[in-house]
C-alpha cells in the first residue's frame, strides 16, 4: 500500500486557521471584555438533561454516555433516566438555594416525554438551551443538509413551544457537528452554541446563514468527564474545578471578564454522593468578589458588541 | 506492505547497561540537563486518511476534538510560555512546521526568546505510514526548508508526527543531517543510533513525562501531575552526581496550557530551576555537548565492545 502524491498535498496551508469558521485570535492579545456590573467572571453554568433511547445508533459514532451494554441495555437507559428523574430535581433544588439563574441544555424530546422537567427548569427561572433532538440523533457530515435540518428544527420546535423562551443556544449531542452545522444554526434562529472547546472567551464564528457566536464549555473538568473518562474522584473534580476559576480569576485583574464554564449532568453531579461536591463548589466560586452568574444567553449578549 | 516480513528488533541501537558506562559531563560542570520540548502542533480540520491511521475518531470535521487542540495556539501556548519564561526554561519546540504559515505570531514569540524549533513533521494529522522512502524525504526537506524560512534555524530535532515511523526513518534523517531524534524511549542519557551514514543520537525525550501520556492515558490528575515531574527530577538529579543525565518534559499547550492544570505545573519547573546544578538546555545544545564532550565517541565504543562480547 503506497500513499497518492495527494497526501502530500497542503490546500489549506495558509495563515490562519485551515477552515472559514472564525479567525485566529490570542486569547491574550484581545481588547478586554468587560461584563455587567464590573464583574471579573462570568459563571456560566450549563446542566446536561439527556435522553439516550435503548435503539440508539453505535454509527458513525457514540455521543458520550451512550448505552454500552448489549441490547436491550437497562443499566445505562435507566442510569442515565435517573438525571430526569431524581438528578436533575437535587442539581434544580441546589441552585434555587444559591438563588442562580443558570442554563439547561435539554434533549429536544425531554419536552414530550417530561414536559414536568421541563416546566420546573424553566420555572426555576433558568434558561434551555436546546441540546440535540436526543443523544442517539449525532450531527455528522454524513448527514444529508435537509435530514440534519430536520432534527435542529424539531428541536427547536418542541422546545420553543414548550418553554415560551426564544432558545437561541445550542449544544449538540456529544458536541458533534457536520460541515454544515453552523449554517443550518444560524438558518434556525440559533444565535451561540457551545460545542467548540477552544477557548476562555465568547469569539464570533462565521457561517453562510449569519452570524454565530461560540460560547466556551470546558471539556476537561466536565463532571462526567472527570467521572467517567478520567475516572478521578469527586474531590479531583473539585480541586480541578476551584484550580480553573483561580486561574481564571487572577487573570481578569490584568486580561479583563473571563467565562468560568462549569459544564455539569443530570446523572452525574445529580447523584446523591456528589450533589455536595456540587455545592463545595459554588460555595467557593461565589466567595469571591466579581462573580456574575447568568444564563449563557445573558452572558452572550453581554459579550456580542465586545468580541 | 504484506510481502515483507515484520522484524523482531530492528538492531537501531546496541544494549549497553547503565553500570560502568563512560561518565557524561555537561558544560559547566552542571549535573542534570533538563530540556522541556511543547509540542506546537496543528491538527487539520479535514486531513485526508491514511490506511493505517484514521486521523479523528469521528468523521471529519471532529469539531470537539480539532477545537480541543485549537485551544492551545488561541489561549494554552500563552500561559504556558509565562511559566517557562518565569522559571528561565527555553523550549525546544516539537513542532508541526505548518504551524509557521497558520500562527506566525506563535513562532516569533517562541523565536525572540531563543527557543529552539525541531520537527514534528507537517501536520499533526499526517503520518508517514505507507510513504515511499522518496515521500517521506521530501517531509524532511519541507520540515528544513519551512523552519529555515522563518525562523533563519537549521533543524537539528526530529519527532515523527504523532510518533509514526518506517524502517529506515532513521537513516533517511540522519542521512539529511538531523542530530537527534526523539522518537525512542530506552534510556535517560543520549544514545548513539545506528544509522547508515551520519551520527544521529536518540534524545531522551520521554512518554511518561509527556502531559498527554500523563493527562489523557494514565487520567493523572493535574496536581499529581507536578508531583511526578519533582519526583522523576529529584531521583535523576541525586544519580546524576555520578555522570550527567537527561530530563525532558515533553508538552502540549492544549493540555498543560488550562487554566485548572498550569498553576502545578509552573511550580514544578519552578522548583527545578531553584536547584544549581540544573543545566536548563535545548535539544540542539545537549546534543551539541555530547559531542564535544567526547561523550557520542565513549558510548559508542562502549556499545561496540559490550556487543563483541566484553560484558
Amino acid at each position: 500500500m503506497s500513499l497518492p502524491e495527494d497526501y502530500l498535498h497542503y490546500p489549506a496551508r495558509r495563515y490562519g486557521m485551515d477552515h472559514d469558521r472564525y479567525d485566529w485570535s490570542d486569547m491574550f492579545a484581545r481588547k478586554p471584555i468587560a461584563w455587567p456590573g464590573g464583574a471579573r467572571v462570568a459563571l456560566s453554568i450549563v446542566t446536561h438533561v439527556q435522553h439516550f433511547p435503548l435503539d440508539m445508533p453505535a454509527k458513525p459514532f457514540k455521543a458520550p454516555g451512550a448505552l454500552s451494554m448489549p441490547y436491550p441495555d437497562f443499566r445505562y437507559f435507566t442510569n442515565r433516566d435517573y438525571g430526569n428523574r431524581i438528578g436533575v430535581f437535587r442539581i434544580l433544588r441546589l441552585l434555587a438555594e444559591k438563588g442562580l439563574q443558570t442554563s439547561f441544555a435539554v434533549n429536544g424530546c425531554i419536552a414530550t416525554r417530561y414536559p414536568a422537567l421541563l416546566k420546573a427548569v424553566v420555572e426555576g427561572g433558568h434558561e434551555v438551551v436546546a441540546h440535540g433532538l436526543d443523544m442517539g440523533k449525532v450531527h455528522h457530515s454524513g448527514l444529508s443538509v435537509e435530514d440534519e435540518n430536520a432534527i435542529i428544527a424539531e428541536t427547536l420546535r418542541l422546545l420553543r413551544g414548550a418553554t415560551g423562551q426564544p432558545v437561541e443556544g445550542w449544544l449538540s449531542p456529544g458536541r458533534a457537528q457536520g460541515f454544515n452545522t453552523p449554517e443550518l444554526l444560524a438558518r434556525n434562529g440559533i444565535r451561540w452554541n457551545l460545542d467548540w472547546a477552544n477557548d476562555d472567551l465568547p469569539y464570533r464564528m462565521r457561517t453562510a446563514d449569519g452570524a454565530l457566536l461560540a460560547m466556551p464549555l470546558a471539556y476537561e473538568t466536565d463532571d462526567r468527564v472527570v467521572a467517567n473518562e478520567y475516572f478521578q474522584s469527586e474531590p479531583e473534580w473539585v480541586q480541578q474545578v476551584k484550580d480553573r476559576f483561580d486561574v481564571l480569576y487572577r487573570e481578569s485583574a490584568e486580561y479583563g471578564g473571563r467565562v468560568m464554564s462549569l459544564p455539569l449532568h443530570s446523572w452525574v453531579s445529580g447523584m446523591p454522593y456528589r450533589v455536595e461536591y456540587l455545592r463545595e463548589v459554588l460555595d467557593y466560586i461565589l466567595g469571591h468578589d466579581g462573580v456574575w452568574t447568568a444564563p449563557v444567553g445573558q452572558i452572550a449578549a453581554a459579550a456580542e458588541s465586545q468580541v | 506492505m504484506g510481502a515483507e516480513p515484520m522484524q523482531s528488533d530492528l538492531g537501531l541501537y546496541d544494549y549497553l547497561p547503565w553500570p560502568g558506562r563512560p561518565k557524561i559531563t555537561w558544560p559547566g560542570g552542571k549535573k542534570l540537563a533538563v530540556w522541556i520540548a511543547p509540542n506546537i502542533e496543528f491538527y487539520e480540520y479535514d486531513p485526508p486518511n491514511n490506511p493505517t491511521r484514521t486521523p479523528w475518531g469521528r468523521p471529519n470535521p471532529d469539531v470537539l476534538q480539532y477545537s480541543h487542540r485549537d485551544y492551545g495556539n488561541r489561549a494554552g501556548w500563552q500561559r504556558m510560555m509565562a511559566a517557562m519564561d518565569r522559571a528561565g526554561f527555553r523550549g525546544s519546540v516539537s513542532l508541526n512546521v505548518a504551524l509557521c504559515d497558520h500562527h506566525p505570531e506563535i513562532i516569533r514569540a517562541c523565536a525572540d526568546r531563543g527557543w529552539e524549533f525541531f520537527s514534528h513533521g507537517i501536520y499533526n494529522t499526517r503520518y508517514v505510514y505507507n510513504m515511499t522512502v522518496d515521500q517521506e524525504r521530501r517531509i524532511i526537506r519541507d520540515a528544513f526548508d519551512t523552519v529555515r524560512k522563518h525562523t533563519g534555524q537549521e533543524l537539528a530535532g526530529w519527532l515523527s508526527p504523532a510518533l509514526s515511523n518506517n524502517l529506515w526513518t532513521m537513516d533517511i534523517l540522519a542521512e539529511a543531517g538531523i542530530q537527534y531524534t526523539c522518537d525512542m524511549f530506552h534510556d535517560d542519557q543520549p544514545m548513539p543510533v545506528k544509522v547508515r551514514s551520519g551520527k544521529l543520537i536518540s534524545m531522551p525525550y520521554s512518554l511518561e513525562m509527556n502531559d498527554v501520556i500523563v493527562y489523557n492515558s494514565q487520567k493523572v490528575t493535574p496536581r499529581h501531575y507536578g508531583e511526578i515531574i519533582r519526583r522523576q527530577f529529584d531521583q535523576l538529579y541525586r544519580e546524576s552526581d555520578d555522570s550527567g543525565m537527561v530530563m525532558c518534559i515533553p508538552l502540549h499547550p492544549y493540555l498543560v496550557g488550562q487554566p485548572h492544570r498550569i498553576d502545578a505545573f509552573a511550580e514544578a519547573i519552578d522548583y527545578i530551576a531553584g536547584h544549581d546544578g540544573v543545566w536548563q538546555a535545548t535539544g540542539r545544545e545537549i546534543a551539541e555537548a555530547y559531542h564535544a564532550s567526547g561523550a557520542y565517541d565513549a558510548m559508542s565504543a562502549a556499545a561496540a565492545r559490550h556487543a563483541q562480547g566484553d560484558r
